[in-house]
Parts: structure tokens; C-alpha cells; sequence
């Protein structure tokens, strides 16, 4: 089937099944490899992307459930403020080791920031605790959003 | 020259070269991350610039290219390395380009592994000397040619950040201006090096130079190669070890639009096609009939069973003091106890993959592997190829753990591709990975311990049985039944035991493949030796920090990090009730650890790891912002591990699947780590599998304390700890 979805601010074109996930339509019929595939199955979130700015897994996620929204992946994510901050954040905290969940983390970080400025450690736990990180940088991800929360507090 | 982030080479239908260099260059770091360059590409790079030895490569134009010979797999190593380097050539880290080695077992031999590998946490000590010395030969080099062409003598020409300086007359040459130069010049017979007095970058936090590509989703993995012509593929393996499919009926997964083909193996199918959505669904579509084979049968309980039996009888010798019979049948009192853990599955977060454009003459393969020369080895015997014909390009790994030393998925990648027209990408589904892993093995381990009628431990019998990987591996590191991997922290305790034998009985399970893990043999040894140590204090009524400091008189330095560790955590402050501490004290990887874990343990047997103290002497450091990334991460492996950590086989099958069935600790259960580091100018040890193996016997001494009950099996049992106290 064809479908027209919204991609980053841009209206891409797919010929698939209806019940494709997102995910690979991204990664392998666009190319967009910065989204993760990780488990298949929403419990890992490193194929986290937003649908109209909601943290989504996009491995459970048909295309033809998509419609008219908005897909914002981790390739553009930094254009907006929170994700600009949680980026930033993340390399000043040094988080990052493999690295291969932390697209999925970073968008999920980015939902949160953008809905809870100034969130406690229980919403970090609430909002990220569906992103498994194997190399355990745990402690560095609860720090980097801290940091950006503060930086979105101070303007920066 | 190579630059991953236009990912040239490959097909990229929505993603333009404009846009993902404006993505990459939008995150800010002059750091570009390069793909290993085809060899005919590496050669027309390599025209015009200095290049005196396999790591360093200098352009005219100023191009600073440093070829990474260990792996990045989270660990640190392309920049640790990078830093060694710099150090001695004299450059900043910042406008450097790192390259993926390419096989090659003699330029990039690890040294203490005698293969090109990464693991075993030893990259840094194996690049300690060799890449200082590359990156001092290149900048003697450089020296020489700015002197020649002012007519001075090179001792009177200091190098500094990326130019050579005369100060006399101060004239100054810039890298780029010297490279033809300096690579007409003998590459110096001597290379002398800097006294740690003098190291600028060594030691420093430096920033990753991985980090930006990390962010911003550019960095690209082995899973992210997009030859042109891709076509996508998924499998199904026999669900049991050593069968083999008997029928499969593809008649609907043939059906499933976007689905090209069906490939039969042995004991396996894949589904190709357009994307790897239609090649599940496909895949989903078979109807497959397995053989099941002779391990139809087998199960965890008939493996722990053979393995008890095994240690029955007398195994190798691995380390011998003193005569622990006499002393033990002398002994005033004794405990005995049996140990063991279980398989474990790497669960690398990167699902395996491999992508393989194999042609009647050649092959090229696309993965992230810790042993690419391994990989182009047997990638090129499955395809019946000659090994030069096999190009290997090897990516960025989204998690190792020992995984990645194998090149199992990349023979059946290969398998498949015989039966493909065009690049064929081969993706793991989880469940196939977690299902066809091969799994740190099971061991089991009978151990006893004698005292003296005053309490002093006498005598110290462990033997254990469990599989050899090194014998598979490493073949010529197994010597005398005995291998260095398996004994790793069960002998050459820090402990003053003046009688003492170990045995290691080896058994291979059946139907059940093993592999390297992150910290592998101290994985499980040091849960046994620093378990049963807590034991001994137990035993003769002893604070269990006091007990193993009075044993450390021949180990100041790991007497040194148990003080500290135990200081940090404030050990024997009062906790609430249930709540416990515990200490483990590790020598391994050539690094001193001692970790103090403090847990609570709720009604209903649930245990919380809240807190954990890490103190570490791993000599030299290059970079203390690495080491504490590696201990916090290590420490939650490990804690995952001994939390939730069990692969278990039924009628010959895995029976976790994907993460709800294998757990892994997440962000809400994750305790704050906290690294304490003794500096010192001893050589550097390793750290990256440290954290691992000394959390999980500090959890369990932790949970004694908290409730009383021991645990002698990992993980722990929640239904042991509910009706404790």
C-alpha cells in the first residue's frame, strides 16, 4: 500500500504493507538509520522516536497507524530547544559508551524535558525506565537531564 | 580519504550526503569518524602523506588519520588510544580522524592475545608501549625533517600541538608542511619515551571522540551498512543446539508483499527481502518442522548434575601452595560449600548482524566485530573463498561483552549470501539472539576451607568444573588442561593462604555453545572465592572487611583500595532493618577492586541494590573519566547479572527469548555507583570487565548481612530471602 506520512517536516512517499512498523520503514525503505532496532517488542525503547512530540515505539508502531501525524526522529531532534538541551547535556555529561541505545534514550529524554521542565527523580525513573541501556550509563543519563533541565531553567 | 558520516559507498534513499554532514556537523566536534577504506582507496589515500608505521597517518593537506587497532565498543578505547598517541606525537584530540583497522593479524596483533582481538579488558596495556612508540617514532620523524631543512640539530627542535619549533630562531613548521618530508626519513631505531612527569594528555578527562556521532544518530554500526542493492534478510535457527530442519512450507511467507526469497540451510531458514518488516512477517508466515537431534532432551538441571559429578573426582592442578590436605584433615573446624552460575547471555543491545555482498571471486562483509581478522577468516572458508579475497569493514559495536569475538553470525551470513543475488543483510531477530547466543558458561565449583583452633584459615580446596573457551578460541593458550581465561581470579588470590589448591575439571556441556562474557572466568570466580571468603568470616565471627585485611599482608595494594572502599561506604554505620552491606575484594585484569554493595531486601524477597562504593587501583590511568564509565557500567552488568542474569534450557531449548524473559536492570532500578580512584605510576591494568565480576559476590555478602540467608547460586532467588529472619 502507499502511504504518505510526515517525516522530520517532510512528506515521504512508502509502498508497504499496512501493518509495517515504522521502525523499518525508517531504517531500511528510508535509510534513516539513527532510529535502533532492539527488541521488536516496546521493551527496550532504543527505537524510540515522537509522534506528535509523544515518546513511541516505532518497532510496534504500523505505518497506516501513523495518518497525518508528526514522526520527529532522532536525525532531527536536535532541532528542537529540549532536544538541542538534552543533546548537549548528554556530551557535557559524557553519558554515551556504545551508544547504540541512546538515540532511543535521547528521545525519550527530549519527550520528558518537553512536557515536565523540571522533573524529579521518580518522573526520570517514570519516563525512562522503558529504555534499556546495557553498558549501564544509568547514572550518567539521570545526571545529563538534571543538567538539562537546569540549562532549560536558565535559559541556555 | 574515508568520511563514514556521507557513509560513502552505501545507498542512502532519504538521507543526502548535504543532509547528514549538516546533521554531523551541527553536533559541533571536528571529529570525524572513518570507515576502514577499501584497499584501493586506502592506497590513493595514502599518496601524499607520512605514514610511518600502521597507526599514523599524516596528509600534507594536515589530515591527522590515526588507525584504531582495538575495537570501540563502548569501552573507551578510540579515545584512550587516541591519547596515547597524541601524547608523544604531540597533538591535541581534537581535528583528528580515527579509522577502523582492517584485518590484518600483523599489523594489528593485540600483544598479549596474539591475535587482533579486543577484549579480555587489556587494550590499553596492550597499546601502553606499541602506540606510545608510534606516535614518538612519527614525531622523531617529523623533528628530523623540520631540522634537516633548517640545517639545526633535532635536539635543539621541540614538537608542539601539530607544529615543530626552533625556538633560537624561532621558526616553526606545521605537521602538514613536513609530511613528504619526514617520510623520506629512517624510521628511528630508537624511541625513547616520556616519563609519566611529563605526560600532558595521560591522566586528563578528556572528552570521547565517539560521542557526537552517538547523540545525533550519524554514528554508524555494523547494522546501519547500506551497501547499494540491499536486501534485507532474518532467520529462523533449529530452536534445539545440533539439529537440523526437516521440512519448512513457504507458500504463505512467499505471499507476504516486499518477500524475495526463501533460503534453506541445515539446521536454519532465512526470509529475504525489501526491508526487514516484510522479513519477519515472511518469516512469521513459515511453517518449519525441525529435527530436533540428540540434545532434544537436555536441560540446565542435567548439566549442573554432570558438572557436580565432574568435581568428584580430581581435575588439573592449577595452582598448588603449601599441602592443603594435611593441613585440612588437621584443621580444627572447616566448611565446605558448593557454588554455582549459570549461562548467560550477552543480550548486546546491537542485535547480531552482518551484512555480506559475496561474488563468485570476492566478498565484501559489513559488522561490528572485536576480531575482524577472525572474521575474515572464517567468513572466507564458509564461502570458499582465498582470506585475501574477503574484505572485511568493520563498524562501530553496539555492545561486545565478548560477543563480538565470534564470527559465528558472520559464517551464516555468508551461508546465506551463497543463495543470494547482491548484498544481503542478515539481522538477528532478539529472540534469535538471545536463543542462539553463545552463553557464558555454566560452572560449578566445591569448595572447602579449614581453620586453626584460633580462627586463621589453614587450608583453602576449590575445584571446579565448567567448559573450556580458550581451548576453542585460543587454542595454543590452552596448555596442560589448563587455561589462563578459566582460572582468572580462583588462584592467585591477594589472600595469605599458606595452603591452597586449585583444580579446574573441564566439561564441556552438550549441545550448549559457550563463549566469552564480559569478565568471563572472574565472572565467576571471584562470586565463589569473595562469597566463600565472606563465608570464612562468618565462620569464625569475624567483620568481614577485618577478616580479609588481616590476610592482605603480601597485597598492599589491594589493601589499600579494601580500606578505602570500606571508608567511602562507611562500612559498620547502622542500617534500617534489612538492609545490609557487603564487600568484595578482586584481584583480576591486572587491577585491585574492592566494592562495597548495600542492599535491602523487602518482605517479599525483592532485592534493591541502593548503593555501590568502588575503590580502584588500576595503576597508570589515561583517562579517570573512562574508568569511572567502565566501573558504573560494569557495575550494573554485573548487578544485572546477579539480580536477574539466567539463561535456562528445556528439551534442548533457551527458554528466555527477548527482554521480558532475559532481564535487564533499568533506569529505575540502577544504584548510584561511586568510583574512588588510587593514583599511581605503576603500569596501567585493565578496567573495563572489573565492575562486573566484584559486584555480584559484594550483592550477595550484602544480602547475607541484610537477612542471614547465603546464596551459593546466581542469580538470586527472591523465594530464599522472604521468610529469612
Amino acid at each position: 500500500m502507499l502511504f504518505s506520512i510526515n517525516i522530520n517536516g517532510e512528506r515521504r512517499r512508502v509502498d508497504v504493507d499496512d501493518d509495517t512498523p515504522l521502525l523499518w520503514v525508517l531504517r531500511d525503505v528510508l535509510g534513516m538509520t539513527g532510529t535502533k532496532f532492539g527488541c521488536g517488542a516496546a521493551l527496550c525503547g532504543a527505537c524510540t522516536v515522537h509522534i506528535d512530540g509523544v515518546a513511541t515505539r516505532s518497532c510496534v508502531t504500523p505505518i497506516d497507524s501513523v495518518g497525518t501525524s508528526q514522526v520527529t526522529t532522532i536525525e532531527t531532534i536536535g532541532e528542537t530547544p529540549a532536544g538541542a538541551r538534552i543533546q548537549k547535556a548528554w556530551l557535557e555529561r559524557e553519558v554515551v559508551q556504545c551508544g547504540y541505545c541512546q538515540s532511543g534514550q535521547i528521545m525519550s529524554a527530549t519527550a520528558l524535558l518537553s512536557q515536565n521542565p523540571n522533573p524529579s527523580d521518580a518522573d526520570i525513573d517514570d519516563a525512562m525506565s522503558g529504555n534499556i541501556c546495557r553498558c549501564g550509563t544509568y547514572p550518567r543519563i539521570r545526571a545529563a537531564i538534571k543538567l538539562a533541565a537546569q540549562s532549560g531553567r536558565q535559559g541556555g | 580519504m574515508s568520511d563514514v558520516l556521507s557513509r560513502s559507498g552505501e545507498s542512502g534513499p532519504s538521507l543526502s550526503r548535504r543532509s547528514f554532514l549538516a546533521v554531523s556537523s551541527a553536533a559541533g566536534s571536528g571529529l570525524l569518524l572513518g570507515l576502514t577504506l577499501p584497499a584501493g582507496r586506502a592506497e590513493a589515500a595514502s599518496a601524499g602523506s607520512f605514514a610511518p608505521n600502521a597507526f599514523v597517518r599524516i596528509g600534507s593537506d594536515g589530515t591527522v588519520v590515526l588507525t584504531m587497532p582495538y575495537v570501540e565498543m563502548g569501552q573507551g578505547t578510540y579515545t584512550a588510544i587516541p591519547m596515547l598517541i597524541a601524547e608523544e606525537l604531540e597533538i591535541g584530540l581534537n581535528d583528528i580522524r580515527l579509522e577502523h583497522a582492517p584485518p590484518n593479524e600483523k599489523l594489528y596483533v593485540n600483544p598479549l592475545l596474539g591475535v587482533q582481538a579486543t577484549g579480555n579488558s587489556n587494550a590499553v596495556r596492550g597499546a601502553w608501549k606499541p602506540l606510545r612508540e608510534a606516535g614518538a617514532a612519527a614525531r622523531i620523524m617529523l623533528v628530523g625533517a623540520a631540522a634537516k631543512r633548517w640545517g639545526v640539530d633535532p635536539a635543539t627542535c621541540r614538537a608542539e600541538n601539530g607544529r615543530v619549533l626552533h625556538d633560537a630562531s624561532q621558526r616553526r613548521l606545521t605537521y602538514a608542511e613536513l609530511a613528504l618530508e619526514a617520510a623520506s626519513l629512517p624510521v628511528p631505531a630508537s624511541i625513547p619515551l616520556k616519563p609519566a612527569s611529563a605526560f600532558k594528555l595521560i591522566g586528563t578527562p578528556a572528552k570521547r571522540l565517539d560521542t557526537a556521532g552517538k547523540v545525533n544518530g550519524t554514528a554508524v554500526y555494523g547494522i546501519d551498512a547500506r551497501p547499494p542493492g540491499l536486501k534485507f534478510a532474518t532467520l529462523a535457527q533449529c530452536p534445539v543446539f545440533g539439529g537440523r530442519l526437516k521440512h519448512v512450507d513457504d507458500t504463505a511467507a512467499k505471499a507476504v508483499s516486499g518477500v524475495r526469497q526463501i533460503v534453506r540451510l541445515d539446521d536454519a531458514v532465512a526470509v529475504v527481502a525489501d526491508h526487514m518488516g516484510a522479513a519477519k512477517k515472511g518469516l512469521a508466515a513459515l511453517v518449519i518442522e525441525w529435527d530436533d537431534g540428540p540434545n532434544a532432551a537436555l536441560s540446565t538441571q542435567a548439566i549442573a548434575d554432570d558438572l557436580g559429578n565432574a568435581t568428584l573426582k580430581p581435575g588439573t592442578v592449577a595452582q598448588l601452595i603449601g599441602e592443603p590436605d594435611k593441613a585440612m584433615a588437621q584443621a580444627a573446624t572447616r566448611i565446605d560449600a558448593i557454588y554455582e552460575v549459570p549461562f548467560l547471555a550477552h543480550a548486546t543491545m546491537e542485535p547480531m548482524n552482518c551484512t555480506v555482498h559475496l561474488r563468485q571471486d570476492a566478498c565484501d562483509i559489513w559488522i561490528g566485530s572485536q576480531a575482524v581478522a577472525r572474521v575474515q577468516a572464517m567468513a572466507a572458508k564458509a564461502a570458499g573463498l582465498p582470506v585475501e579475497k574477503v574484505a572485511v569493514h568493520n563498524h562501530l559495536i553496539g555492545g561486545g561483552f565478548g560477543r563480538r569475538l565470534e564470527a559465528d553470525g558472520a559464517v551464516r551470513a555468508v551461508e546465506i549470501a551463497k543463495q543470494v543475488d547482491g548484498p544481503v543483510k542478515v539481522v538477528w531477530t532478539r529472540e534469535e539472539d538471545i536463543q542462539h547466543d553463545m552463553y557464558r558458561p555454566y560452572w560449578l565449583d566445591r569448595i572447602s576451607a579449614g581453620f586453626d583452633d584460633k580462627g586463621r584459615p589453614v587450608a583453602w580446596i576449590n575445584r571446579f568444573a565448567g567448559p573450556s573457551v580458550i581451548a576453542r578460541w585460543l587454542p595454543p593458550a590452552f596448555q596442560n588442561g589448563l587455561d589462563p581465561d578459566s582460572t582468572e581470579a580462583a588462584i592467585d588470590l591477594p589472600y595469605d593462604l599458606p595452603n591452597f589448591r586449585v583444580e579446574f575439571v573441564r566439561r564441556e556441556p552438550p549441545g550448549i555453545p559457550t563463549a566469552f562474557w564480559r569478565s568471563v572466568g572472574p565472572s565467576h570466580n571471584v562470586f565463589v572465592t569473595e562469597s566463600f571468603t565472606d563465608e570464612m568470616a562468618a565462620a569464625v565471627k569475624q567483620d568481614a572487611v577485618a577478616f580479609r585485611r588481616s590476610l592482605l599482608g603480601k597485597s598492599p595494594r589491594a589493601r589499600a583500595v579494601l580500606d578505602l572502599a570500606a571508608e567511602k561506604a562507611g562500612w559498620g554505620a547502622a542500617l534500617p532493618e534489612r538492609h545490609g552491606r557487603g564487600v568484595a575484594l578482586q584481584h583480576a585484569f591486572a587491577s585491585d577492586l574492592a566494592v562495597v554493595a548495600e542492599v535491602e531486601v523487602a518482605v517479599d524477597g525483592t532485592v534493591r541494590v541502593r548503593r555501590v562504593v568502588c575503590a580502584i587501583d588500576c595503576g597508570t590511568v589515561v583517562n579517570p573519566d573512562t574508568v569511572e564509565a567502565q566501573l558504573q557500567g560494569g557495575v550494573i552488568f554485573g548487578a544485572t547479572a546477579a539480580l536477574y542474569g539466567e539463561v535456562t534450557i528445556r528439551q534442548g531449548r533457551v527458554e528466555q527469548t527477548n527482554f521480558d524473559s532475559y532481564q535487564i536492570m533499568r533506569m529505575n532500578e540502577a544504584p548510584a555507583v561511586e568510583v574512588h580512584i588510587v593514583k599511581n605510576t605503576e603500569p596501567p591494568g585493565g578496567i573495563g570487565e572489573t565492575g562486573t565480576s566484584a559486584i555480584v559476590p559484594a550483592i550477595a555478602n550484602a544480602i547475607f548481612a541484610a537477612t542471614g540467608t547465603r546464596l551459593r547460586k546466581m542469580p538470586v532467588q527472591a523465594n530464599l530471602l522472604k521468610a529469612a529472619r
